[in-house]
């Protein structure tokens, strides 16, 4: 188990340099000057100066590579120059991340009890109109753009429901409650685009551990319909959704940015947004590397309940 | 498929016995070469998901190439009926705030589209199938690196990481095209190789390699035409996904041109905080449009997937 | 057609309803929408302590038949006529809580593969205890019953594999556990379906003298399902064979293989190699035609179109029940006449084996490396073929005799010191760096044609390049040469535009076969060739290669676990244990000799559809892993001979016995002469 947890990190630790070399690149490889771009056209030759000095561009690639390494492991990615120039970087990117972190949670509370209720109900009921009505609607939804629902929804809740509001963010001070219920459209948004997916590999998963002997041994037993779901169906059904789950959840954080534009929701995809709007280089790495790094959790985290759930898995995992 | 019946009639001596008998999918008789393909596309057009799709998609088509016969308006047409006017008969969908015809821009705004996801899922396909069907069969080293790779794209939002790699290269189309490219080659590499790893386990592989083929006649040849099903669902998934990113890109203001463009995400991106004032039209209808393509598209990836796993 | 009959073959005097009564049952699978007959009317008993065995060849109903006695019916089966009771009580009739009452408390069913019929994820003891808590039991009551149950099935240190996960168990011990959950109710009835079918010869051996002795002491009804003959016929007092959903024969073991009745019957035992039969004696029957379909439409009698004796009555009236003695009957108009059921022909041909050796195995080891450690899956290996001759190889999964032929083949690379020689001249190890003439010399029968043939390449495609590849022919030549192999293997034009799946599974490995004889091989390589086939097919196939290798004058390296099967064809047999030869000799000697202690367990293992009481010596124990053999003798930590001190200690030579039998074994031929203490063995009754 120890083993299988020291190579995934050390796997997550190779794809992180990979990105960090990626990351350090970008300002690099640009087409023109990207001090210019920060600075603006009208900027004076010695302001010009000034920037690519503290972006650090004048220093070797390998130099950057290493200065950023170093702020990865101190947390440390100085201050921004345009997003909110003077700030911190790194208040930045914990404040986006708080709010991504809010939408995540809530979404995650309606979605995944609601997808995986839809795939086993589907699976369970097999080819029968209720399983082809659920996943037929659920696919049609999951294929629409995130923030075509989202402009959908503001047309058809937030403008004649007045409960429904328009603006994600609540007013400061708001209380929790208040702040959920302006959460609620971005969420149904986000629950329109992942119920069909996540619904479609519970219900595979399921129909696989129906269509066992196990289950038919179980079912053999006398156990009832509730007792062999529990027992011996949920566990092995439900792992490719922790998996599913797991990768998601990093795109949920980072890939919401047409959402939370619609919404005007100050999360890490607006973030990044603004960043590269603004050619913002520090906030932009540091708001990419985020992503990145809460992905790997994620996916770690997923792995690691897969094991739990899978002692072959776990010992597979281990091996190679 | 019976046929069986007429089959058996004559006995054979015992020698000459074909013992056709066993497996419940029994011989298909007499021309039945191309027999199981047929019954394949007779599931597919029979799908009522794959006609719909096709009609979607095919009006949206048809828009694209010839958007004269379906509008006589331009796109950017001051229609007489002027600005912000609701859905009429004089503007079926209404007109925008600079007094465009709604419905024209939507017939219009298909065309970019229309070509931009198509070449871009193409490109992918082409590069995403060899890498899978190389990693695949020929593992070892050059497989880690690339897994690797593959793993680090995929770690961050495909979004995020065009948004990026746009802002670093510049908005012009051949970008676009390249950086949906690149984006999609990840994941339908990893589609690919576990196909390509679970071909080689098989025999068939084993024997080739046995009487000596060598390994590029072996992804070529033997391999790939037992994987081009799986290409087709998956240029067909990827399809749809690329005009979710496409959209998503121009919603974000990262296509380029201009903002006066007949485009979909443009236009919901330029009109979408007008509907707070309740001028839904000139924002939903594009939206609509976009909703329109990608389940038509969707519709039409998922009965394929269907029949060729039939 | 509809055959409702209700048939009781004895009187009825007995005192209780019999644990099983299936009667008219009728059943379909919808398919799209449209219903597929698979049983037509299927009528039988089975009584409380007897064990009722059903055999018959895939499709014909069999295991819909085990799952409706418990009436599980997948979700696309329908019953159409017919009940199925249980103790008098109508189980087509019950609700469904009266149904898992049922279920719960009076039966039980044991499933193919063991590995399938445990949940992964769970612990073995909670499984098991599991199947006591749904009889009401508290949580601790059933963990001590599930200790005992366990003990019950003789598993070694049950409370460490209650602790322990399915995956860490073999497959045998696994059955065990699924036997032991299976009778946690003492169970009325309990339905076995082909339950050591993928199991080793000496683990299947071990599983059924275990529900043997479970019988004699559960006095339950059993109901086994079975494609092996023998397996039916060493543990059932009473067997039903089934063709085309129905019971077309029935009547004691004894009565119906020693006297079959009905022409399917007698076709089916005619196809299996018996009574040590020879390829150099008879061809195996093979039943001509094939089996209908699930859902075709029927005459009356459905074994109509297959069969050598048949008239027009069979296809206008059904056929009547007849009885042949007490308790065995026959549904055939044409008793009288089951004498003109042909006999497997004779051969007249000899078969000529060559005195110089073709192909050579000498010396050859082959070591893999895992994780760090050497894995020596073949050790010192010497063999020799000579022109048109069979050696048959066999051994436990795990011994290391696919690892030789994959060797052979040059697909693995053999150890330093090891070679593969062609007439005398050493092969390169790789195939890829094989000469054109090395490469065709030698060619492989897979035992799965699914896997071993491109399911995307014509038959055409597929024979004619390895006609291009290993001969060089092009052209035009290619394709005579391509049509000329087809017409050898009985394959017609038009098999050579079709693709793989729309073959059934005896013409694919006909197909198989055709592309290794394509160039002309010295020897074929076939490993299992039969294993995935039904009897009669399997009969087939073997006429097909005996006779191929007297036109061809190719050797074989014949690789089965059906010893059978191996006696049939092979001229020498050559026996495996963790990569090492243990023991090697012409097939008469091996088969009336002394034998290597190992050899002398595994022929005693086969269930012999002869019914002949054997000893039987159990192999205690699973094979070790050859990552870590044994020291001295590998095999002396299952010898029922060794000898303390010695065995444990040093490894013994190949010694030759007689000329040609070897065996690598310390003891005499006296010391292996002598009888086997009594304690060991296990008799069948």
């Amino acid at each position: 188990m120890l083993r299988f947890i020291l190579r995934r990190l050390m796997l997550a630790f190779v794809t992180l340099a990979f990105l960090l070399v990626i990351v350090t690149l970008i300002p690099n490889i640009a087409p023109g000057d990207p001090a210019r771009k920060i600075a603006g056209g009208t900027a004076s030759p010695e302001r010009l100066m000034q920037v690519t000095e503290s972006l650090g561009l004048r220093d070797s690639v390998l130099t950057q590579l290493q200065k950023l390494a170093t702020s990865v492991f101190t947390l440390d990615f100085g201050d921004s120059f345009s997003v909110a120039a003077g700030e911190p970087v790194m208040s930045l990117v914990w404040s986006a991340l708080g709010n991504s972190a809010k939408l995540v949670i809530l979404a995650l509370i309606v979605i995944v009890p609601l997808s995986v209720l839809g795939g086993l109900v589907t699976a369970y009921k097999k080819d029968t109109w209720i399983d082809r009505t659920i996943i037929n609607v659920g696919i049609a939804f999951s294929a629409i753009p995130d923030f075509v629902a989202g402009v959908f929804l503001l047309a058809f809740l937030a403008v004649p429901v007045d409960f429904f509001k328009v603006q994600a963010a609540a007013p400061p001070g708001s209380s929790p409650l208040v702040q959920i219920q302006h959460l609620l459209l971005p969420v149904i948004a986000v629950l329109m685009v992942y119920f069909g997916y996540i619904a479609r590999v519970t219900r595979a998963g399921t129909i696989t551990a129906l269509d066992s002997d196990y289950a038919r041994t179980a079912f053999m037993r006398g156990l009832s319909i509730p007792q062999v779901f529990r027992k011996h169906i949920a566990r092995n059904a439900l792992q490719p959704t922790v998996a599913v789950l797991g990768t998601q959840l990093g795109y949920l954080f980072g890939g919401m940015v047409a959402l939370e534009r619609v919404f005007g929701y100050q999360g890490v995809g607006n973030l990044i947004l603004r960043a590269v709007d603004r050619a913002d280089y520090p906030v932009l790495r540091a708001g990419v590397l985020a992503v990145a790094v809460i992905y790997m959790l994620a996916t770690l985290s997923a792995d690691l309940l897969i094991a739990y759930m899978n002692p072959r898995a776990r010992q597979s995992l281990g091996d190679n | 498929m019976s046929g069986t019946q007429e089959a058996g009639a004559p006995a054979p001596t015992p020698n000459e016995s074909t013992e056709d008998a066993t497996s419940t999918e029994s011989e298909v008789p007499a021309e039945g070469k191309k027999q199981i393909r047929k019954e394949q596309f007779r599931v597919l057009y029979t799908s009522p998901g794959f006609i719909i799709g096709v009609l979607i998609v095919g009006f949206w088509i048809v828009a694209s190439v010839l958007p004269g016969i379906l509008t006589s308006f331009n796109p950017k047409e001051f229609v007489e009926a002027g600005p912000r006017v609701r859905p009429s008969s004089e503007a079926w969908l209404g007109t925008d705030k600079n007094g465009w015809d709604v419905y024209t821009r939507v017939i219009y705004g298909a065309r970019k589209i229309l070509t931009i996801a198509p070449i871009s899922t193409a490109v992918a396909i082409v590069v995403g199938t060899f890498l899978g069907l190389i990693m695949g069969y020929y593992k070892g080293w050059v497989d880690e690196i690339l897994s690797r790779v593959i793993e680090a794209i995929l770690s961050i939002p495909i979004i995020l990481m065009a948004i990026v790699i746009i802002f670093t290269f510049g908005r012009s189309t051949t970008v676009i095209i390249g950086t949906i490219a690149v984006l999609f080659v990840p994941a339908i590499t990893r589609t690919i190789r576990s196909a390509a790893i679970a071909e080689s386990d098989l025999d068939y592989v084993v024997s080739a390699k046995m009487r000596g083929e060598s390994g590029f006649f072996i992804v070529t040849r033997e391999i790939l035409p037992n994987v081009t099903g799986l290409v087709v669902v998956e240029g067909t998934v990827r399809l749809g996904y690329a005009i979710f990113t496409y959209t998503t890109l121009a919603f974000l203001g990262f296509v380029g041109g201009n903002i006066t463009d007949a485009d979909w995400g443009i236009d919901v991106s330029q009109n979408y905080e007008q509907i707070a004032r309740d001028i839904w039209w000139p924002s939903i209808f594009p939206a609509a449009a976009i909703a329109s393509l990608v389940i038509g598209v969707n519709l039409i990836a998922d009965s394929i997937d269907k029949a060729v796993n039939s | 057609m509809t055959v409702t009959e209700s048939h009781t073959p004895e009187p009825a005097d007995l005192a209780a309803a019999p644990a099983l009564a299936v009667d008219g049952l009728e059943m379909s699978y919808v398919v799209r929408g449209t219903p597929r007959k698979i049983l037509r009317g299927v009528t039988f008993e089975v009584r409380q302590g007897e064990a009722y065995g059903l055999v018959g060849e895939s499709g014909c109903g069999k295991s819909t038949t085990a799952y409706a006695a418990l009436r599980y019916l997948p979700s696309n089966g329908v019953i159409d006529a017919g009940r199925v009771l249980s103790g008098g009580e109508e189980l087509t009739a019950m609700s469904a809580i009266e149904l898992r009452k049922f279920r719960a408390e009076r039966a039980s069913m044991v499933f193919q593969d063991p590995v399938q019929a445990v949940n992964p994820v769970l612990k073995i003891g909670t499984q098991v205890a599991e199947a006591f808590q749904v009889m009401g039991q508290s949580k601790a009551e059933a963990r001590v019953s599930a200790l005992a149950a366990l003990e019950r099935v003789h598993i070694a240190a049950p409370e460490s594999v209650m602790e322990r996960y399915p995956h860490q168990l073999s497959g045998g011990m696994l059955q065990r556990v699924v036997i032991a959950m299976g009778l946690a109710c003492d169970p009325t009835l309990l339905v076995l379906d082909e339950p050591t079918t993928g199991l080793d010869a000496t683990v299947e051996a071990e599983v059924l003298d275990l529900v043997r002795e479970l019988r004699s002491e559960l006095n339950s009804a059993i109901l086994l399902i079975a494609h092996n003959l023998g397996v039916i016929r060493t543990m059932c007092d009473r067997v039903g064979v089934m063709y085309a959903g129905r019971i077309v024969e029935e009547g004691t073991v004894a009565e119906v293989f020693d006297n079959p009745s009905h022409p399917y019957t007698k076709g089916l035992l005619n196809s299996i190699p018996r009574r040590g039969l020879r390829k150099t004696d008879s061809e195996l029957f093979s039943i001509p035609g094939a089996a209908p379909p699930i859902g075709a439409s029927l005459p009356n009698c459905t074994f109509v179109d297959r069969c050598p004796i048949a008239t027009d009555l069979c296809r206008t009236d059904v056929p009547p029940i007849v009885q042949r003695s007490d308790g065995h009957w026959t549904r055939c108009h044409h008793v009288d006449r089951l004498d003109e059921v042909p006999e497997p022909e004779k051969v007249t041909v000899k078969y000529d084996i060559g005195t110089e050796q073709v192909i050579g195995v000498e010396g050859v080891s082959k070591t893999f490396r895992q994780r760090g450690r050497d894995v020596p899956a073949l050790v010192g290996v010497n063999l020799g073929f000579a022109e048109g001759e069979t050696l048959g190889l066999v051994g436990e999964s795990g011994s290391g005799k696919s690892t030789l032929a994959k060797t052979m083949l040059g697909v693995h690379a053999p150890d330093e010191g090891g070679a593969i020689t062609l007439r005398g001249r050493t092969m390169a190890d790789k195939a890829t760096s094989r000469i054109e003439e090395s490469v065709r010399a030698i060619s492989m029968v897979f035992q799965n044609p699914d896997s071993a043939l491109n399911r995307a390449w014509t038959v055409r495609r597929i024979l004619h390049r390895s006609v291009v590849k290993l001969t060089g022919v092009k052209g035009a030549a290619a394709d005579r040469r391509v049509e000329e192999i087809a017409e050898g293997m009985q394959l017609s034009t038009r098999h050579l535009d079709m693709r793989p799946r729309q073959l059934s599974g005896g013409l694919k490995q006909r197909v198989a076969i055709a592309r290794a004889f394509a160039g002309d091989p010295e020897v074929v390589v076939c490993d299992e060739p039969t294993s995935a086939l039904d009897v009669s097919v399997q009969a087939a196939i073997l006429n097909l290669l005996a006779r191929l290798q007297n036109e061809e004058r190719s050797s074989y390296l014949f690789i089965s676990h059906d010893i059978g099967v191996v006696r049939y064809l092979a001229d020498r047999i050559a026996v495996m244990y963790l990569g090492r030869i243990m023991e090697i000799g012409a097939t008469q000697t091996m088969f009336e000799g002394v034998n290597h202690p190992y050899t002398e367990a595994l022929l005693s293992a086969v269930p012999s559809v002869d019914g002949v009481a054997e000893n039987r010596i159990p192999l205690t124990g699973s094979i070790p892993s050859p990552a870590n053999p044994p020291p001295g003798c590998v095999f002396h930590t299952r010898c029922h001979r060794a000898i303390a001190g010695l065995c444990e200690v040093t490894e013994p030579e190949l010694v030759e016995l007689s000329p040609g039998h070897s065996i690598k074994c310390h003891l005499t031929v006296e010391q292996l002469n002598e009888p086997i203490k009594a304690d060991v063995v296990a008799t069948l009754s």
